[in-house]
């Protein structure tokens, strides 16, 4: 029976202290006002809320001081050119207009075979290549890059048409989407032969590669799977920091032949 | 002052007969861990942790999980040692150093072998046990939690067998990495900086192989490990879930007195 008793006299309790009317109104921003112990004239954060503050502060700055140097260090890619510097790879004797060259380029240098891809190459044919011609496409050649998710395409001369081994994806003899699943028509590189009195004249320089839309329209490089018609461009951004126009300041000489030595 | 009650202890009856030494051997034993015990109080934790009430009825597909975690277990345990032999070298050291545990080192292929069909066995066991909490409701009320960090779990597992696939570094890994990371490509807007990030750069290069590496034996490992202690604490939390074929029903009353 007690403690039916003491259940009871619980609801007969008076609770006193009045709510505030206002919950959430502030009180007095000085610690005198609010009454708190040990508050001094003219403080408005108790010193326990001091430290509490700049514990965390430290502890947030030490934090950060690895933290964010690391995480800049794990993205910091996203953000950093890579040089593709432009490379022989032939002479114009070696190319036709009727079909296509393999030929081994080295996409990063430095680390073997890893780091090469394959471009085929042919001459222009006014024929067939309606694009706009200028000094970059004299010679076209397209990346090996299939623009699905980047399996390496083959080129089948009885066919004149680019396979995909993966998906099944094909392109026409000018690199376009003839079936499949892939978003776009295969990636291009600059190509350049120097003018008479360069030292690299005679010879056939691939630069860097360039993505372009169904109208063969240029683009700086995406990477495969990145439509670039209609509202694809937009989705896809480019790189934050893409070379737009080769530079040809750099081009390496063509390799002496033995004998003739100047 | 009065001395702390250890030291007051009486000194120790000193008994004629020798001990027999199996006896000897299980009191020192028993006397380190009780030492251990004292400072540390791990056995009250530990009888938390596997004293539980179950509930009836449960099978053999409740221990899904836990098989889950041996297969965890057991890719850390192997992947550790691979790494003792293994170099994250795009330049001809990665290849060489795998044909180098298959063929050369004591046990290597086993060893791999292990670590390569473990990966398999794991991500087939974690969709069944995601199937038995599915069928079984238990991942109702209170264990939603449990529930996603299970699914977190899930996908780290999936990356770990996408950054670990590349790292025989073959001709079936390089380019069935390029594809992953194309497919990551096309998402929109974010796609082609995952690309990025995921390559160290845009294209595959010299690092991409040890940031595979490294995300696949540092990086997911300790986050699927402090993760799965956390899923355990759930599970010895909230109790395990009673199959959905058991009918509830009243608690039998509380035998308070009995009659004599």
């Amino acid at each position: 029976m007690t403690v039916g008793l003491g259940v009871h006299g619980a609801s007969h309790i008076r609770i006193h202290k009045q709510m505030p009317q206002d919950r959430y109104s502030k009180s007095s921003k000085y610690t005198v006002d609010r009454g708190l112990p040990g508050a001094f004239e003219g403080e408005t954060v108790t010193r326990r809320r001091f430290m509490e503050a700049v514990t965390h502060g430290a502890g947030g700055i030490a934090a950060a001081a690895f933290g964010l140097p690391a995480l800049g260090f794990a993205i910091g890619p996203i953000f950093k050119r890579q040089p593709f510097d432009w490379q022989i790879i032939g002479t114009p004797a070696d190319f036709n207009e009727t079909s296509y060259v393999t030929k081994v380029i080295t996409i990063v240098p430095g680390i073997g075979e890893a780091g090469k891809s394959i471009a085929y190459v042919r001459a222009r044919n006014p024929q067939i290549d309606l694009e706009p011609h200028d000094q970059w496409n004299n010679y076209i050649a397209l990346s090996s890059r299939c623009m699905h998710l980047g399996c390496p395409v083959r080129y089948v001369q009885a066919a004149e048409r680019f396979i995909c081994p993966c998906h099944g994806g094909v392109y026409n003899f000018r690199g376009e989407v003839a079936g499949g699943p892939p978003v776009r028509p295969l990636d291009r590189f600059y190509t350049y032969v120097p003018p008479v009195g360069h030292p690299g004249h005679g010879y056939v320089y691939l630069g860097p590669r360039y993505s372009v839309n169904s109208e063969l329209r240029r683009f700086s490089p995406r990477d495969p799977g990145e439509p670039l018609d209609g509202i694809g461009q937009y989705l896809y951004p480019a790189r934050f920091d893409t070379a737009v126009r080769p530079s040809i300041a750099n081009l390496p000489l063509p390799p002496t032949v033995p004998g003739t030595g100047s | 002052m009065p001395l702390p009650k250890l030291l007051n202890r009486p000194a120790p009856t000193t008994t004629q007969q020798s001990p027999n030494p199996v006896e000897a051997a299980t009191e020192a034993g028993l006397t380190v861990v009780d030492w251990i015990d004292e400072r540390t109080q791990i056995s009250q934790g530990l009888r938390w942790m596997m004293f539980r009430k179950v509930p009836k009825g449960i099978n053999w597909a409740y221990t899904l999980g836990s098989a889950t975690m041996f297969a965890f277990l057991s890719q850390a345990v192997t992947g550790v040692f691979l790494a003792m032999y293994y170099r994250p070298s795009v330049t001809g050291g990665a290849y060489e150093s795998i044909r180098n545990i298959n063929d050369n080192v004591f046990l290597g292929q086993f060893v791999h072998g292990m670590h390569k069909w473990g990966a398999s066995v794991m991500i087939i066991l974690i969709f069944l046990h995601m199937a038995r909490v599915f069928f079984f409701g238990a991942y109702k009320y209170p264990r939603e939690l449990t529930w996603i960090i299970g699914v977190v779990l899930l996908i780290l597992t999936l990356a770990m067998g996408f950054t670990g696939y590349l790292l025989p570094f073959d001709q079936r890994s390089y380019w069935a990495t390029i594809v992953g990371v194309n497919i990551n490509n096309t998402a929109p807007f974010l796609g082609p900086y995952i690309g990025d990030f995921l390559r160290g750069g845009p294209e595959f290069g010299a690092t991409t192989l040890s940031r595979f590496y490294a995300i696949h034996m540092m990086l997911i490992p300790g986050l699927m490990a402090a993760l799965i202690g956390f899923h355990l604490y759930l599970i010895m939390k909230l109790g395990i879930s009673a199959p959905p074929w058991l009918k509830a029903h009243e608690p039998e009353p509380v035998i308070e007195t009995v009659e004599v």
